[in-house]
């Protein structure tokens, strides 16, 4: 702002008319330098960070290049996508991803509405609720997956004693449906985070006029409290989404991806880290990004540009 | 903030207290399951107790006897805070600039960061892998702290600009007129008012630094920079069937950590399945 | 304390829209003056330009006899109060207005000193160590004072100091800033949108719109003497009755009859050289209870007879309304400030009047009455241009 006034001082200090105009325009022209200079840091590291990386991991899908032989590197252009797409490794995994997002987000959408209404309108005790009720969205992923899976193995666990001992996590539905139970309870409260921000803007007077006019509690909250809060919802819907997606700690602690629990993350990371074929890996990864893409897409189109508001990441 | 029509009855106090306390249950019990395990003794370990029946401190005395652990939690600590800072001081200049100054391409940084928050981070991986293994980046602190700043830096951005938008920027105005250079006026108001939102935005860029597994497990190999869930996902052994109880599993850990540091390439191929 | 002079100066935003056009004014030292204009008129922007938050694009702004168009807001020795008073959440009253003089590096003994006497004259002695949000509005407004009293600037500028507070207690601080500037005697400029306010406060009134003074004089003067049909309708209140009229051999054509006027008007009129169609303005004040006036009076004024359409009684004075059928007056002045006031879209027919009676008054709501006006207070505007064609500069 100073750099802006001085030099503005200095044109305007010339009595010709003319030279204001170019000196107010520097003033703008300032502004937008100090922009650029302020946002350069975190533009440069992010695009230094992800751009390059894609092109490169782009690049690598088209190539046979697989660590563990290293000689028989070779450009094949859409080979590996072949070779993906035609795996019924693949199709499993990406089923077990969809179906674990569509099931984990559904759900967590009720709960964590059920506990933004608890937060946001408990006459006693909000402090505490909304106090612990952060812890499972702070602990550490892998920690909680832990706490998950000792309880949940037979001998150990109060979990599976309660069940009859059965070990749930060596079969493909009842270690899906641990993971999801483990992937729930870890992020309902951030969807009521989300959730609860919305639930802050509608106005407690429309909520009496409702009442007033004879709206009972259910009604208010469907046809007032829901469509008021929808761009909330519709957010808290994307990130969730997107980030089940990428569901990873989890089943990585749970179950590994054995018993053809393997997510498309997990899939991919067992190719690259452990398998080294990063010619595979890079055709998985862009896949998979194109499929996150094409979910973004689709929640846009859905639901209108009112998506990407306010928020706080979509991060676990 | 009493509901609709809401008098504050018993009844009504009892079914609040009795709600608050299934979401404190349903929010305290694996954590205080986990807490339980960790001062059972290796004997009561395996008894599917909730709670201990012999309360033991050994696991604790057992976790910090050797450096294994040390040396995550060093790790851990140290990246996270070196990237949360990195973010932060990154993320303050960004959201400034966007919430006060107005310039070309802010709405496309907007969305660039938008698109990173999104981005499936095991995309990035491979790409991330063999360039670091170039840079000899790998297994590095930096190699971490640099996927760690440009995830953490969306979520920076976007929680401080909502901070900034909140300051009345009219106080810059008045402390100009009270006498402050820009300087002044920016150090003895501004700052004040912004700092809470500034030290939420660390909390939150640190817990997310310091939750990450799937940077740390793909570009760490050794103890030189793995961090403590990288470390404990190793501890316990990769899979249920191994025994997840007493000090047994210790050998396995060290021993693939060991040929992990001789070759880096193959420590990760060395599958634990 | 110095006198500030305006002096051209003109605001062009980069997007090339005019925000205020060449304003000339010379405040003299010690004086009050106020901006005045409905919304968007360029009073903010002019205040600002002195302030020197806002760049003058053209123009010279000096301030006790220097050009300080190129200086910081913190050398040109100006206190500023904001509508929405600014005040540091993060200090308490005490720090708040001490801020200004710990910036001049002002010693510790002096600092304590002048905002114990800031805190004395403002009556916030028991509230030095609050924070701003534990404060009343009253209070915050005080505080916003204190903050730009203690270190004795050449000017205190305020922009809309007092319309954050509630109506009574605005009308109590209104006195008493009034009081407070004649006692510290700073030059001060004030900016507000309500015209009580300046005809109250101000030594001289500036009436802006669109970025153009429309004219600048004491309160009582531009209330006699409106420069246009802007100035007429927005200083008032309530405001002059408008209606279309035809002149015709030195009388008045109009929904109240036909009115001879006086030889003064007349004359200016004449002078004025304006067109016959023209719109004639009266304030409800120069009407009266054709009952309660003088024979010789009566014959010097016009004379109407309509139903009382509501009557409200104020004790000391009444206010009769009546609605007489005719064509409203049209122009564009008036358009504006009835945009501004927000009744541009209320349905009406026929010309509303307002009329201020004497509480002598036999007059009832639903009846007929006869009402009588002074024709010496009439006034004449050219519909195209708004110019008053009765305005002298006496």
């Amino acid at each position: 702002m100073s750099h802006a006034t001085a030099e503005k001082a200095d044109t305007a200090a010339k009595p010709v008319a003319h030279k204001k105009k170019v000196a107010l325009s520097e003033g703008k022209r300032a502004e937008r330098k100090l922009g650029w200079l302020l946002c350069a840091p975190a533009a440069i590291t992010m695009l230094a960070v992800t751009g390059w990386p894609i092109l490169y991991s782009i690049l690598l899908s088209m190539q046979r290049f697989d660590l563990k032989f290293p000689d028989r590197t070779e450009w094949i252009w859409f080979d590996n996508y072949v070779t993906v797409l035609s795996s019924p490794y693949w199709w499993d995994a990406v089923w077990v991803t969809v179906l674990l997002t569509v099931f984990t987000v559904a759900i967590e959408l009720v709960l964590g509405m059920a506990l933004a209404l608890i937060m946001h309108r408990a006459l006693v005790g909000r402090g505490i609720v909304r106090t612990t009720s952060l812890i499972p969205y702070g602990i550490v992923t892998v920690v909680a997956a832990f706490s998950w899976r000792f309880a949940w193995t037979p001998g150990t666990g109060y979990l599976a004693e309660a069940l009859g001992g059965d070990p749930v996590l060596t079969e493909k539905i009842p270690a899906l449906l641990v993971v999801g139970l483990a992937e729930i309870w870890k992020t309902t409260p951030f969807m009521a985070l989300l959730l609860m921000a919305g639930l802050a803007l509608v106005p407690d007077d429309l909520l009496k006029a409702a009442a007033m006019d004879g709206a009972s509690a259910w009604q208010r909250f469907i046809k007032i409290t829901v469509p008021i809060m929808k761009p909330a919802i519709l957010v808290a819907l994307l990130f969730r989404t997107l980030d089940a997606f990428r569901i990873f700690d989890n089943l990585f602690v749970l179950t590994a991806g054995s018993q053809g629990t393997s997510s498309v993350s997990m899939l991919t990371y067992n190719n690259l880290i452990k398998g080294l074929n990063l010619g595979i890996g890079s055709t998985m990864s862009v896949l998979i990004f194109l499929m996150v893409a094409l979910i973004a897409f689709i929640f846009i189109k859905l639901f209108g540009t009112a998506a990407p508001g306010s928020n706080d990441g979509g991060k676990r | 903030m009493a509901g609709i029509g809401g008098a504050e009855t018993t009844g009504k106090k009892v079914g609040w207290g009795v709600l608050n306390t299934v979401v404190v249950i349903y929010a305290l019990i694996p954590v205080l399951w986990i807490a339980s395990l960790s001062f059972k003794s290796p004997a009561t370990l395996a008894d599917g107790n909730f709670i201990p029946r012999e309360w033991s401190l050994e696991n604790y005395k057992n976790i910090f006897a050797t450096s294994e652990f040390t040396r995550a939690l060093i790790n851990s600590i140290g990246i996270a805070i070196i990237a949360t800072v990195i973010a932060v001081v990154f993320g303050t200049m960004a959201a400034y600039a966007i919430a006060r100054l107005d310039f070309p391409g802010k709405n496309l940084l907007v969305g660039v960061s938008l698109l990173i928050a999104m981005f499936p981070q095991v995309s990035l991986v491979s790409p991330l892998f063999e360039i670091e293994r170039g840079l000899g980046l790998f297994d590095t602190w930096p190699g971490l702290i640099l996927p760690y700043i440009t995830f953490a830096l969306p979520l920076a951005i976007y929680t401080l600009s909502a901070f900034f938008r909140e300051i009345p920027w009219e106080l810059e105005k008045a402390a100009k007129m009270d006498g402050a250079t820009p300087g002044q006026a920016f150090r003895r108001v501004i700052a004040p008012l912004a700092a809470p939102g500034v030290f939420t935005t660390a909390i939150l860029v640190f817990i997310f630094c310091w939750n990450d597994f799937l940077f740390a497990i793909s570009l760490t190999s050794t103890e030189q920079s793995r961090t403590v869930p990288v470390a404990l996902s190793f501890f316990t052994g990769s899979s249920q069937f191994e025994d997840p109880a007493g000090r047994s599993r210790r050998q396995p850990w060290s021993s693939r950590s060991r040929s992990s540091s001789s070759c880096c390439s193959s420590s990760a191929g060395s599958s634990p399945a | 304390m110095a006198e500030i002079v305006l002096d051209k100066v003109t605001k062009r935003y980069p997007d090339g829209a005019l925000a205020v056009q060449e304003v000339d004014l010379e405040i003299a030292d010690g004086e009050f003056v106020i901006l005045v204009g409905p919304s968007g008129c360029g009073k903010s922007t002019t205040l600002n330009m002195i302030a020197g938050l806002e760049d003058i694009t053209d123009g010279e702004l000096r301030i006790g006899g220097q050009r300080v168009n190129e200086r910081a807001p913190k050398d040109r020795d100006i206190a500023m109060v904001f509508q929405s008073y600014a005040l540091y959440p993060h200090m308490t009253v005490k720090e708040n207005m001490a801020f200004p003089l710990r910036l001049a590096k002002v010693d510790n003994a002096t600092v304590e000193r002048k905002v114990q006497e800031a805190a004395d004259i403002l009556d916030l002695t028991q509230h030095l160590d609050r924070k701003p949000s534990n404060l009343s509005g009253g209070q915050r407004q005080r505080v916003a004072m204190g903050r730009a009293i203690v270190r004795s600037p050449k000017a205190f500028l305020m922009d809309e100091p007092l319309s954050n507070l509630d109506a009574k207690l605005r009308v109590q601080m209104r006195t008493s800033v009034s009081r407070l500037q004649k006692q510290l005697g700073t030059t001060t400029v004030y900016v507000t949108h309500d015209q009580t306010e300046a005809m109250t406060l101000g030594d001289r009134v500036v009436v802006m719109r669109g970025g153009v003074v429309q004219q600048i004089g004491a309160p009582q003067f531009l209330y006699d003497q409106p420069a246009n049909l802007f100035v007429a309708g927005f200083i008032g209140s309530p405001s002059m009755n408008f209606m279309p009229a035809t002149l015709e051999n030195g009388s008045l054509r109009s929904v109240l009859g036909d009115v001879t006027l006086t030889d003064r008007v007349r004359q200016l009129v004449e002078a004025a050289e304006g067109p016959r169609e023209v719109i004639m303005g009266i304030r409800p004040e120069h009407f009266e209870d054709a009952s309660l006036v003088e024979a010789t009076a009566l014959a010097s004024g016009g004379k109407f007879t309509s139903q009382v359409d509501v009557l409200e009684s104020m004790g000391s004075d009444k206010y009769a309304y009546f609605n007489l059928t005719g064509e409203q007056a049209a122009s564009a002045d008036l358009q504006e400030l009835a945009a501004d006031v927000g009744s541009d879209d209320v349905p009406g027919e026929g010309i509303s009047l307002v009329t201020r009676l004497s509480s002598a008054s036999g007059a009832v709501e639903g009846a007929s009455a006869d009402i009588w006006f002074d024709a010496d207070k009439v006034q004449v505007f050219d519909p195209s241009t708004g110019r008053n064609l009765t305005y002298t500069e006496r």
